[in-house]
């Protein structure tokens, strides 16, 4: 098991610094999903269901939509 | 071809939509036995509702859950839990007494156990649920 989360935490790690850099916000917002579905995956492997079940509805579903919405109101790139 | 595409992402997601909300309603009836509870539960449920209104449209979602329903549904969730936490200090007890003022706790390790707490995560689910559906509503809603 110390290899599953050596390796998901460093995809997290690399899913935090391509979602800071990259410059397409719509890009930006889904691989920040992907980092939440990674955390919800770490969440369930630190012992804690109950707080991956929400990371994975919250931060993988709803706040996606939400800044999604937001995209569509103003502008793509920065 | 585009609406094609449209045709099949509506067919699919009116047929995938009663899943989610079994799924978000099992999580939050059965969240004093498994991981999950009321606001877990009431995501899943606010998910499918705006998955409706996306695919849709925002108006044709917002016929189903209009503003003033809205509010109606977020404030019945709130005084909902409060009368339930209430219920303890009339009676005796403290706020959110459970067993102690004599509400039957069941057999642990069943649906019906627990005694108001299956009851407290219906109400927080029904908030949270019409919370995060009405904040995607003001968030798109033309103005």
């Amino acid at each position: 098991m110390a290899v599953l989360d050596l390796l998901l935490l460093s995809i997290l790690v690399l899913c935090a610094l391509a979602a800071v850099r990259t410059r397409d916000l719509l890009g930006a917002v889904i691989i920040y999903a992907a980092y939440s579905l990674l955390m919800a995956i770490i969440w369930l492997q630190l012992g804690s269901p109950d707080v991956a079940i929400t990371e994975a509805a919250l931060g993988a579903g709803v706040t996606t939509i939400l800044m999604i919405a937001t995209i569509s109101k103003t502008g793509r790139y920065e | 071809m585009r609406m094609q595409e449209i045709l099949i992402l509506k067919i699919v997601v009116r047929f995938v939509i009663p899943f989610i909300q079994v799924y978000g309603f099992y999580v939050i009836t059965a969240g004093h036995l498994s991981p999950g509870g009321g606001f877990a539960g009431g995501t899943i449920v606010a998910a499918s509702m705006v998955l409706y209104a996306l695919t849709f449209d925002a108006s044709q979602g917002l016929e189903k859950l209009s503003h003033e329903r809205a509010s109606l549904f977020e404030s019945l969730g709130a005084i909902w839990y409060v009368a339930l936490g209430l219920l303890g200090i009339m009676v005796g007890g403290n706020f959110l007494t459970n067993g102690q003022i004599g509400i039957p706790l069941g057999t642990p390790g069943y649906l019906i156990s627990g005694g108001l707490i299956p009851l407290l995560s219906f109400g927080i689910g029904i908030k949270v649920a019409v919370t995060v559906v009405s904040l995607y509503y003001s968030l798109v809603e033309e103005d």
